[in-house]
């Protein structure tokens, strides 16, 4: 057991090698758009209804942000950082010449990513604190949250990297299904905004349902529902793993 | 016959439990070899006398990728102390063979069994005592040479003070001290393989696998890299090795077994093999002067006779009634040399380009 430890380790030392100055692009980034979507959005829409009251538009598009934020940062690990060292640089046929198998490698990464992306958030997180714009101490249940996303977007990914014959493939990735995600999820708006039916469907997205959860913790309020959404969290999570691992084994018996 | 065997499997295991102790011990004292002969085969059992048990053998290894077989019923073994060379054209199924030696494929029929465990079930605890240096580099571009043979010593789990003692010798070891905070990027194509041999050898391995060990390298570098395998048998260590190098075969290897569209089609020592197949001596003559009909005379003096664009090759177990002939054509290029493991494979595999090659 623990045999992806190392692999996590390797990748947790060549990041530790371009960390700081990486930190710096994980802060300015999300302050320009909290900027242009919470002030100048922000003055234009004014409060947003809740189910526990109005809150500032700053403050709803800020918890969604991270969401997002956490998504994207594990998306992107998992498929581009991840394919290159599955594919490109070699990295994963090396380290399967050691008493290490596949399944420890897709285990480590999608763990890496998940923490990659945590990491990168928390920095987020730790500005939007000194901001003001956290609710209360729920907040260190809304950061456990983002962990659980994490992981799942990382899972989600690895399938798609499983399949990839470039990096190419990966754009697709991103246009045809996080992009449209990120529009139906509730992150810039409440999804009962949405035609019904809509509605419908996008409840049952990823986004949607960790959105769900972190943002009441957000903003100091407690979720209506929280034991179905993290079910399938998990559900999702178990479910994508085990097809990317899947997928990783075929690819990698047939090569 | 039972008592031998016996003798056999426990030497085995005393060897892999005992081998990170004693080379710790050997680290410390010797100079440039990172593991010292202690560390290796035990004395007792004279591998090439003793009824020997196979570090590692497989069965009918049998292999297709959609219609095409790629390995069809390859059986091979390797014991304790030698340098076994598989040689073959590119395409005759060699790193398909290694893949499934090592479990990254599954073979479609055969066993591969090593250490006394058996792949795919014993996958991990076989690869712990394997090196091994795949065709490609697969070094990290991102660690200096230090950390890649640090981080690669952590997949196996080798505990970090033994780390310590061993890294520097196997840096030495692979001539590469100089460059001990360098990346691989700032390595040549030599230095690069010798790096990767190096991190092969990061868990005091019984039994290494190179897979080309010097395609693509300059002749020092090719040089530099036998002198080191050459130290590593001598050491004790066993050695499975492909190449396409005949030079490399002849000189590296105790014992060959030829592939070819994916099956053998013979193995023996060097000499043995060339002695089997091939008269003891070749005369090579290049030039336009000979014609067809100039050749009939010649021909009946040779036990065999190819021909390739401008060059003939007279294969005879006596060459002197052959060259005094040929003393009649000044204007031709003779050259006479011992038949050698290239005329074998030639022979063997035909002189023809492969399909893609």
């Amino acid at each position: 057991m623990m045999r992806f430890w190392p692999v996590f380790m390797r990748n947790f030392l060549v990041w530790r090698k371009l960390a700081i100055p990486s930190l710096l692009g994980n802060i300015a980034e999300p302050l320009m758009w909290l900027a242009a979507f919470g002030f100048g959005l922000g003055s234009l829409v004014g409060q947003i209804q809740t189910p526990s009251g109005p809150v500032p538009y700053l403050n709803f598009v800020a918890s969604g942000y991270i969401c997002m934020s956490a998504m994207n940062a594990a998306s992107f690990e998992a498929l581009y950082s991840v394919f290159s060292r599955m594919s490109v640089q070699r990295t994963w046929d090396g380290i399967l010449n050691a008493p290490i198998l596949l399944e420890d490698i897709v285990m480590a990464e999608m763990l890496w990513a998940a923490f990659k992306a945590v990491f990168s958030v928390s920095a987020i997180f730790g500005v939007m604190a000194l901001m003001g714009l956290l609710g209360s101490a729920h907040a260190m249940l809304a950061w456990l949250v983002l962990l659980l996303a994490a992981v799942m977007f990382s899972a989600i990914a690895l399938i798609f990297n499983a399949l990839a014959k470039g990096y190419d493939f990966f754009t697709y990735y991103f246009t045809l299904f996080l992009t449209p995600m990120m529009f139906l999820s509730g992150v810039f708006f409440p999804r009962d905004q949405l035609p019904h039916w809509m509605q419908t469907v996008a409840q049952w997205l990823p986004l949607s349902l960790v959105i769900d959860i972190f943002r009441p913790l957000f903003l100091g309020q407690w979720p209506q529902s929280v034991a179905l959404p993290l079910l399938i969290i998990v559900g999702y999570t178990l479910v994508a793993y085990t097809v990317a691992l899947r997928l990783t084994q075929r690819r990698f018996k047939s090569g | 016959m039972t008592l031998t065997q016996s003798s056999g499997v426990t030497s085995g295991v005393t060897l892999a439990e005992g081998s990170s102790t004693a080379s710790t011990a050997s680290i410390s004292s010797s100079g440039a070899s990172p593991f010292s002969p202690s560390a290796s085969m035990n004395s007792a059992v004279d591998p090439h006398h003793a009824i020997r048990k196979p570090l590692l053998e497989c069965l009918n290894l049998e292999k297709s990728f959609g219609k095409t077989q790629v390995v069809n019923s390859v059986s091979l073994e390797i014991y304790p102390g030698e340098c076994l060379g598989v040689i073959g054209p590119n395409g005759a199924g060699k790193t398909t063979t290694l893949k499934m030696l090592l479990g990254l494929l599954a073979p479609d029929q055969g066993h591969v069994r090593a250490f006394g465990a058996q792949m795919p079930e014993g996958a991990l605890e076989i690869k712990a005592r394997l090196g091994v240096v795949s065709q490609f580099d697969t070094l990290d571009p991102d660690f200096t040479c230090i950390e890649n043979l640090r981080v690669f010593g952590s997949y196996f789990r080798v505990p970090k003070s033994l780390l310590m003692k061993r890294i520097p010798m196997l840096l030495e070891f692979a001539a590469l001290t100089a460059k001990a905070h360098d990346k691989p990027q700032a390595l040549s194509g030599g230095m690069k393989r010798r790096l990767s041999l190096a991190r092969a050898l990061i868990n005091d391995p019984q039994l290494l696998i190179l897979d080309e060990p010097t395609t693509g390298l300059d002749p020092q570098a090719r040089h530099l890299m036998w002198e080191r395998l050459q130290q590593l048998v001598q050491q004790g260590k066993s050695i499975l090795l492909t190449t396409h190098f005949m030079d490399e075969a002849e000189r590296l290897c105790d014992r060959l077994v030829v592939l070819d569209q994916g099956q053998i089609i013979s193995q023996g020592s060097p000499k043995a093999l060339i002695a089997e197949h091939l008269e003891a001596h070749v005369v090579e003559a290049y030039g336009v002067d000979l014609m067809d009909k100039d050749l009939l005379p010649l021909e009946s003096l040779a036990n065999r006779v190819e021909k390739s664009g401008e060059t003939v090759f007279f294969y005879a177990q006596d060459a002197a009634p052959l060259l005094n002939a040929l003393q009649a054509y000044p204007r031709l290029r003779i050259l006479h040399r011992p038949a050698n493991l290239e005329d074998l494979f030639l022979k063997l595999t035909g002189r023809q380009m492969r399909e893609g090659s």
